[in-house]
Parts: structure tokens; sequence; C-alpha cells
């Protein structure tokens, strides 16, 4: 017996670590978190055509306002109301400058010799609607990704907070959580605006008061769930520290709920806007938004229609369009979903 | 299930007196006064007229009887409206308030429900994306901007229903399609899931392996079943149906809770503002208390984890 162990070559007892690996290599590259969110995304129709369309109207929001070489806050009341007018379309007799007033049809700009045009007309002012109306979305898209980025940091910093230490903290954090929810936003929004000067800063401020509430507990959920995994546990038992269990760990692992969430808030966010501005305490003149550029047009749209119509129609459009998106990446990084 | 209702209203009691005290301190912060004219008044007249609403006295006294006032249900008194007391204001205006939501409630769940259902139904079919567009457009066009584009449309191109009037029922009709969007895109998404769901369960399987046609599987199986949790969603319906109240109410010239608020933020009228954000409060967290007990009592499951969900 014992010659016969001693017989047994050396090399077989070397350690087998190389060749378990080699069995077990993918084959393929494997995918990156946000790779693979692509992936699924990419099959969504609606988001990706959303996708293109919410880009378009963010290069319009960029470059909008300087294609036309008119300023959007000049005022110049010898130019004001005119109809809209493009070139090319206005010899197929649509967008010719033409309107109808006391049941006539007139154009304006032939009348005053204005040969310069104005592809969404002017306002009561003389200001070009075109102008404005990317400077408004330009407003409007700043004050809705400025407040969804402030809402999800103190979100996701208190939802971590809460769910990770557990216990007391957790039950206090928890408390203070239910009474703030069962205050109505909107009352706390218009409270807020009525004491803060109106600008884009107090909208933001006074949106993001109770708007984080929404992240905080979908994060401190998915952090309940996730803190007990065998991964957590693994690293802890390798000596990791809270921070690092927390940012490299349970972070990456929350970015979906949060990517969803965000994208959720913007167009709630720029629905807000415009909803204070139309009720007459959002942004204030010459300040264009969208909100205040339909509530300008609302004022006098039985005479001058599209001073409304077409801020509404951007502003539908854009918040169809995140809608479409929010929903693709939810159902991208649903875990239900995955096949 | 006592001591959870117990819970929910000792929390509903502290969340009104946050909302109740914050809202007075709020306004004891606004800029402006609410008097008309007030650099017309001479001195005396204004001791005189904050004598008479007690805006005299040290805000801890004022703070006191405003509290004290709340819980007797005296709002205070209108600066605008001349010794209206603001309960009377608002009483006078919940009427139509309460038909336009209750309408669009009830429009907005029949409506979206059945959207819900046919979706699910023939799911992955021009019926079902014909729906789920339907719930997007309903979600994403915001009330004011539908009102105001019917209004144009229906009422001052076609003519067909008055512009902006209240009297009679024509009259509610474009307010209550205004207002019932977000009630129908919300139920039509909810209903839609939830029936996927229950399809998949085992015992719609049952259910058609005995011999039951689809629609009969539907209707007396997979419908009630779905239509529970659909309770849920009537809380942020109802917050929607209220913010919804204000533009739509203000478009088309409704002498409701809405457009009065609209209208005393605009005029700086303190004790309305006060008021109006109080009762739109205490409705909206008494309905949100209604729906949460309600689906305690139907869904055992709440109640054992505290409705902590």
């Amino acid at each position: 017996m014992n010659r016969e162990l001693e017989e047994i070559p050396k090399e077989r007892f070397e350690p087998a670590p190389q060749d378990h690996a080699a069995s077990e290599k993918l084959e393929k590259p494997q995918l990156s978190f946000a790779k693979d969110a692509w992936l699924r995304v990419r099959k969504n129709k609606a988001a990706i055509v959303s996708l293109v369309i919410l880009g378009l109207v963010v290069l319009m929001a960029i470059i909008g306002p300087h294609l036309t070489g008119h300023d959007g806050y000049e005022q110049d009341v010898t130019r004001n109301n005119l109809p809209p007018r493009v070139p090319v379309l206005e010899n197929m007799g649509i967008f010719d400058g033409t309107q109808k007033i006391g049941g006539e049809e007139v154009n304006k700009y032939e009348q005053m010799n204005i040969d310069e045009y104005y592809w969404f007309g002017t306002d009561s002012l003389g200001r070009d609607l075109f102008t404005r109306v990317w400077l408004g979305t330009r407003v409007s898209l700043y004050i809705a990704v400025l407040a969804a980025v402030i809402d999800m940091l103190i979100g996701v910093i208190y939802g971590l907070i809460s769910g990770f230490k557990g216990g007391r903290v957790d039950n206090v954090m928890q408390r203070i959580l239910e009474i703030m929810s069962g205050i109505p936003n909107l009352i706390v929004v218009i409270l807020m605006l009525l004491i803060l000067k109106p600008g884009i800063m107090s909208i933001t401020i006074a949106m993001v008061i109770t708007g984080w509430i929404g992240m905080a507990r979908v994060v401190r959920g998915q952090v309940l769930k996730l803190k007990d995994q065998e991964y957590i546990l693994a690293s802890r038992t390798l000596g990791a520290k809270n921070n690092r269990l927390l940012f490299k760990h349970l972070l990456p692992n929350l970015s979906g709920v949060i990517i969803i969430n965000t994208m959720f808030t913007i167009p709630s966010a720029i629905f807000f806007e415009a909803f204070l501005s139309f009720i007459g305490i959002g942004l204030q003149a010459p300040e264009a938004s969208l909100g205040t550029l339909i509530e300008d047009g609302y004022k006098t749209f039985q005479f001058l229609p599209h001073l409304m119509i077409i801020p509404c129609i951007l502003i539908c459009v854009i918040l169809i369009v995140c809608n479409l998106i929010g929903d693709g990446l939810r159902d991208a990084f649903d875990p239900k979903m995955r096949d | 299930m006592a001591r959870y209702i117990t819970k929910r209203i000792i929390y509903l009691i502290i969340t009104l007196f946050i909302i109740a005290s914050v809202t007075f301190f709020l306004m004891k912060f606004l800029p402006g006064t609410p008097f008309q004219n007030q650099e017309r008044l001479t001195i005396e007249q204004q001791e005189i007229l904050n004598a008479k609403y007690g805006l005299d006295q040290p805000i801890p006294v004022q703070y006191m009887n405003y509290m004290l006032n709340i819980v007797k249900g005296d709002l205070g008194v209108s600066f605008q409206f001349e010794n209206q007391p603001v309960m009377d204001l608002l009483m006078n205006r919940i009427g139509p308030s309460l038909q336009l939501g209750v309408q669009a409630m009830i429009i907005g769940t029949i409506v979206g429900i059945a959207l819900g259902v046919l979706a699910a139904m023939f799911q992955n079919t021009w019926i079902d994306y014909g729906s789920t567009f339907l719930a997007i457009l309903g979600k994403s066009i915001p009330s004011f901007v539908l009102a105001a584009l019917l209004q144009y449309y229906i009422g001052v191109k076609l003519g067909w229903l008055p512009v902006a009037s209240w009297n009679g029922f024509s009259s509610s009709i474009m307010p209550t399609i205004a207002l019932a969007c977000f009630p129908i895109a919300t139920a039509a998404r909810f209903m839609r899931t939830e029936l996927i769901e229950v399809f998949g369960s085992d015992y719609i399987t049952l259910a058609k392996a005995k011999g039951n046609s689809r629609m009969e599987v539907a209707v007396k199986h997979a419908i009630r079943n779905a239509l529970i949790p659909l309770i849920t969603v009537l809380g942020p319906m109802a917050v929607g149906l209220m913010t919804g109240s204000m533009v739509v109410e203000k478009v088309f010239a409704v002498p409701g809770i809405g457009e009065q608020f609209v209208k005393s933020i605009m005029t700086n009228d303190f004790p309305i503002i006060m008021g109006t954000t109080l009762f739109f409060a205490f409705l909206l967290t008494v309905i949100i208390l209604i729906i949460d007990i309600l689906y305690g009592i139907i869904d055992p499951r709440i109640r054992l984890t505290g409705g902590d969900k």
C-alpha cells in the first residue's frame, strides 16, 4: 500500500484551478448592465421611436431659438399677432400667412409688407413664437431634469440609509415619510410658490420638497430585499465595509429602479411646471416656459388659436415620449420580464 | 384591524396638524397684504382692519386662535368677500366640484376597466395596442391642455356644447371628459396588467379545462379577482382629480372650489387659501384612509403587514 502511494507522480497533486476555470469560461463576452438593458430596450419599438423624438426635441431646444434670427424677447408691437407663415409650404395653400378676421380671409403679411417669415407666427407683443416655443421647451426641460436629479439624490440617500441601517433609524425615518406622504404635494408646491419669488429655482425647490418621497420608498424597499441576499453576506464575510457594500454592491443593483423612477419624475415635473404656470403662479414674464406659453395663448385662443395649440402639441409630445421611454425602461429592467 | 385603523387615524391627525401649522406660518411669511388699495388707507384705517381680522395680536396668539377655530370647523372670514365665512364659501361651491368629480370618477373607472379588459383579452392584437396607446395618451396629456383644446374645437369651432358656463348637464360634459381622462388611463393600465396576471393563474386554467368559454372565464372568474386591487388606484385617482379640477374649473368657468382657490391665490385672500388647502388636505387624507381600510378588509394580507406597502 505505502509503496503504491509513493509511486503516484507529483504532478497529480498540483492544484487544478486552471482547468476548472477553463471549463467555466464564458464563450460570449459578458454583458455589462447598461448593454444588457440596451439590448432589451432595443426590442421596444415605441421606446426607440420616442427616444429619437426626445432627442430631436432636446436638439431643437438647444439650437431652435437661433434658427430664425428673431429674438424671443424683443417686442415689436407693429408685428403682433401674425399667423404662421412657412416658406415652401405657403405655396401649397397652408401656413401662407392668411387668417380669418371677422369672417374674411386676410393676409397680414401682405397688408403690412412684411417679407420675413414667422414660422409659428407672432404673439400679441410681436415676439416670434417659434423662437419662444423652443426657449420655453428649454426652460421646461431644464426644470424637469433639475428636479428629477435632486429628487433622485435625496431619495436614494434617504432610502439607502433607511433600508440599510434598519432598526430604530429605519423606524423613525419611515414614520417621517409616512406623515410627509400624507400631505398632498400639490398643496405643498402651491404654498411654497406663494412665499418664494417665482422663478426657475423656486419652482424646482417647491417640487423637490415632496418629490423625493416616491424614490426613497422604492429604494428602501429594494434595499430591504437585497441586503439579505447571499452576495452581500459573502462580501461582508470577506470584510467589506458598509461603504463598499452600499456603493459597490447595493447601488449598482438598484440602478434599474432608480433610472425608471427618475424617468417617470421628468414628465411629471414638466406637467407640474406647466400646471403652475397655467394657474398663474409659475414663471413670470418675460421668462417663457411651455406652461406660460399655453397660458398666454389661452387668453386669445378664440382669435389666434395657433398661439395656444402649438405649445400644447409640443408639451403633449414631450410627455408622451417620456412616458413611453419610461415604460420601455421599466420593461427592460424589470426582472420579472427577463427571458 | 382595530389597531390598524387607530394607528392610521392617529397619523391622519398628525398629518393634518402639520399641514394646518405649515399653512398658517407660510401665510405669515407671504409678501403683500390682503387689503385692496393699501396705499390709500391711512395708518388708522389699517389698524382698524388689522384689529377686525385679529391681525394685530402676536403670532402665537393668532396661531392658537386659528387652531382652536379649525377644530370647531371655523376657517375664518374671507378678506375679499365681505364677512363671508370661508366655510360657507366652500360649502356653496362644493356642489359643482363634487358633481364633476363623481361624474369623472364613474366614467373614468367604467371606461378604463372596459379598455383594460379588452386589452388583456386580446393581448398583443391591435385592440391591445390601441387601448394601451389611449391609456398612454390619457396619462400624458395634461388635463388643462385637453380642456383648452376641447373648448376650442368642440365649444368654439363646432359649437356643440357651451363654451364656458354652468347651467345644466350639457355644460358639465366637457369638463367631465377633461377630468375623466386620467382615471380612464390609470384604470385601463392597471386592469390590463392585473388581468394578464390573473389569466396566468391555475384557477383560470381549471375554469378553462372545465369547458367554459373565453367570455365566461373572463367575466365569471378573472375580472372579479382583478377588480379588487383596483381599489388601490382610487387614491391616486382622487389626487389627480383634485389637481385637475383647479385648472379644468378655471378653463370652463365652473363655480367650484378649484376655481375659487385659483382666484384667491391671485388676490392674496389668505383665509380662503388656508381654508381650501386644509379642506383639500382633509378630503384627500380621509379618502386615502377609507380606501386603505377598505382594502384591508377585503385583502387580509395588508393587515398582517401593518399596511407597510
